[in-house]
């Protein structure tokens, strides 16, 4: 649990209970996979092993080989087999192992998944959900910490979800099963094991996608986040309160549709801003919401809007070099306190 | 030469390739005339391949392919003034106009496409055969690709899935001697596209694709081995291609004798024709009628894809994403 004092618990009309985000996702598919027949399973390691980071345990015991389906390492080829699945009717749930993997596979995501709507004049839907961890682990270079938030969140016809808490990454990967468009399901393996006690317990709750949420109400500035990143901003929010600067922090939950209605009626009441994401800023998810608020709330800003990221290097091993390339509390911090002018 | 097919099945099949000799040939003159634009892969050649292959595949059956695929859609079933109406980027083309020349689809006739990155539909379709298989439907999916698509790294990961899982797919390669403008024999380590699932015991042939009856024939086998669920199956298609890859191309790796060599010893029309008239007993007056049919039919579709309007502006925003709200 992180910043349980400010936590805002959504208000539920059942009961809420406690797991980690593991075990939220794998309730998610198991519910959802009970509740439709057409729902399965398929990646590396997903079935017999019960997953890399042990998400699908116990469902190849719940649902058998059919529907929980181990591939070859071949993520170009299962990514497309899952397209033409959902095309034939199916409602494919495809982990990548890490959204690192999903580069071998992008461009059926994109030029097959995400494009065949539209291609189509509106014929051929592809309900299917990519997901697996996404972002910086601890330690494991450059080419397996890569966070492909603003890759997906840039192209029409995918919806990308990047949740932080455990009731949060349930209800939205049932909302992702259910939705009839390609979702990109942006997990955190850091995450995997946090506990928190939002989970709802009722199999039919789930949550709109493209809904932000405000973990914690502040009145001096805005501080934006997704996934891994929230907990961040909550700790940041934690220091900045000492120093006499209510932070309010926006969950941004999807980054495909993005809130924009939330962001912007925050800003206009702290008239500050600064964004918070994992990965290198050019042309990231903060360049494009500072863009939005320049559109749509110029004249309430007081200051520039500042972006916090990844630095702008390929992730390095060295513990140091690692910590100092992503973003880290103080920064997050030392960036509130400039936008506020306190320094 | 004795009697392989019924005269019913004989005319129609004449009728089907002949449909899409003449459509293409009105889709080149449109080009020309500026009301077709962009890429547009023309099938003249290879005409009796498709016709083959779908007069033995079943109702609910599905079918995908690459972005030569005019003819694919009208044996398929699809209507050539949709078709058409498509090409010329009108409203009442099967995509809206949303789609072109590359990407036309037909849920009702389970033709998946229309895909323009070489390669791509291969995956694709094992995924429809997943589909059939985890479904227990009895389908089919067949896969086409040309000599060009067979190297993609794709195809082989999409072989290897098949046949560990025993999917329900025939692979057809059509091998028209070019991959846009590299023949195969600058492409390919290897010329026997046919025999590259031997790794996973996944059976090919090479057919004459210049030769209705063979087709029929093979993709009898093809099918059947599909569908009893033995797994994959492979099969190459040896055509050629009589116009350039797509209308901008001159086609200047080739010599004219090449092409005019196989249109006057190969042609898969003519000699179905000569097999109708000669073994069938099928009178000229018989071929007259469909072949004034099919005028008519393709003079048809140009003037409705004239006709029909460019879309709506109002086009531009829809069909991004399917706004169903699975929470309401």
């Amino acid at each position: 649990m992180l910043n349980s004092n400010h936590l805002e618990i959504p208000m539920l009309p059942h009961p809420l209970t406690s797991m980690t985000v593991r075990e939220a996702l794998r309730d998610a598919m198991t519910e959802e996979m009970h509740r439709d027949l057409t729902v399965f399973l398929l990646g590396e390691e997903v079935a017999e092993y019960n997953g890399a980071y042990k998400v699908s345990q116990g469902l190849l015991d719940t649902f058998g080989p059919e529907r929980v389906i181990d591939t070859p390492i071949t993520e170009h080829g299962f990514a497309g087999l899952g397209v033409g699945a959902a095309f034939g009717g199916l409602r494919p749930i495809i982990e990548f192992m890490t959204f690192n993997f999903s580069m071998q596979a992008i461009d059926q995501i994109i030029n097959s998944a995400a494009k065949t709507l539209y291609m189509s004049g509106g014929q051929m839907g592809c309900p299917i959900v990519f997901r697996g961890p996404n972002g910086a682990a601890s330690r494991v270079g450059a080419q397996h910490s890569h966070c492909f938030a603003s890759w997906y969140a840039h192209c029409p016809g995918l919806k990308v979800i990047s949740p932080y808490s455990a009731g949060d990454a349930k209800a939205l990967l049932k909302a992702a099963i259910r939705d009839p468009n390609p979702v990109i399901f942006l997990e955190h393996e850091l995450l995997y094991g946090h506990h928190f006690d939002d989970v709802s317990t009722d199999p039919e709750h789930i949550l709109p996608i493209g809904k932000a949420y405000i973990r914690r109400k502040g009145k001096d500035v805005t501080l934006t986040a997704f996934s891994m990143m929230v907990g961040k901003a909550l700790e940041a929010a934690e220091i900045l309160a000492d120093l006499g600067i209510e932070a309010e922090v926006i969950d941004l939950r999807s980054l495909r549709p993005l809130d924009v209605e939330t962001i912007t009626q925050s800003v206009m009441k702290t008239n500050r801003l600064v964004s918070i994401e994992e990965s290198w800023p050019f042309a990231g998810i903060g360049s494009e919401i500072a863009a939005l608020m320049m559109e749509q709330a110029f004249d309430y800003l007081d200051a520039p809007v500042v972006r916090v990221t990844g630095a702008d290097v390929p992730m390095p091993y060295a513990a140091n070099l690692e910590s100092l390339a992503l973003p880290q509390v103080d920064t997050i911090v030392e960036a509130a306190k400039k936008v506020c002018y306190r320094s | 030469m004795s009697q392989l097919i019924s005269t019913e099945a004989a005319l129609k099949a004449y009728h089907d390739m002949l449909l899409i000799r003449r459509f293409e040939e009105r889709a080149a003159q449109l080009y020309g005339m500026g009301l077709i634009a962009g890429f547009c892969h023309l099938y003249i050649g290879q005409e009796a391949i498709v016709v083959g292959i779908q007069s033995v595949l079943k109702s609910g059956d599905s079918v995908i392919t690459a972005y030569r695929e005019h003819g694919h859609m009208l044996v398929c079933g699809m209507d050539p003034k949709g078709v058409m109406a498509e090409l010329t980027g009108r409203k009442d083309g099967y995509s809206k106009g949303k789609g072109g020349s590359m990407h036309m689809f037909s849920r009702e006739k389970n033709f998946y496409g229309g895909h323009g990155i070489v390669g791509a539909q291969v995956p694709i379709g094992t995924g429809l055969a997943f589909a059939h298989k985890y479904k227990k439907d009895q389908g089919v999916c067949i896969a086409y690709m040309g000599d060009g698509a067979s190297n993609q790294g794709q195809v082989y990961e999409s072989y290897n899935m098949a046949a560990l899982w025993k999917l329900p797919v025939v692979y057809i390669i059509e091998n028209n001697k070019y991959g846009m403008g590299t023949s195969v024999e600058r492409s390919s380590a290897g010329p026997n596209y046919y025999g590259r699932g031997q790794g996973w015991n996944i059976p090919g042939e090479k057919v004459d694709g210049m030769e209705l009856l063979d087709i029929i024939e093979a993709s009898k086998r093809a099918v059947e081995h599909a569908r009893s669920g033995k797994g994959p199956y492979i099969l190459e298609l040896d055509t050629y291609r009589y116009r350039g890859h797509s209308m901008s191309d001159p086609a200047k790796y080739r010599s004219k004798d090449e092409v005019e060599g196989i249109k006057i010893n190969r042609d898969p029309i003519d000699h179905f024709k000569t097999y109708m008239t000669k073994i069938l007993k099928i009178t000229e007056d018989q071929v007259k009628v469909i072949e004034n049919e099919i005028k008519t039919v393709v003079l048809e579709a140009v003037e409705f894809a004239k006709a029909s309007p460019e879309p709506d502006l109002s086009e531009l925003y829809t069909d991004i994403l399917k706004e169903e709200v699975p929470f309401a």
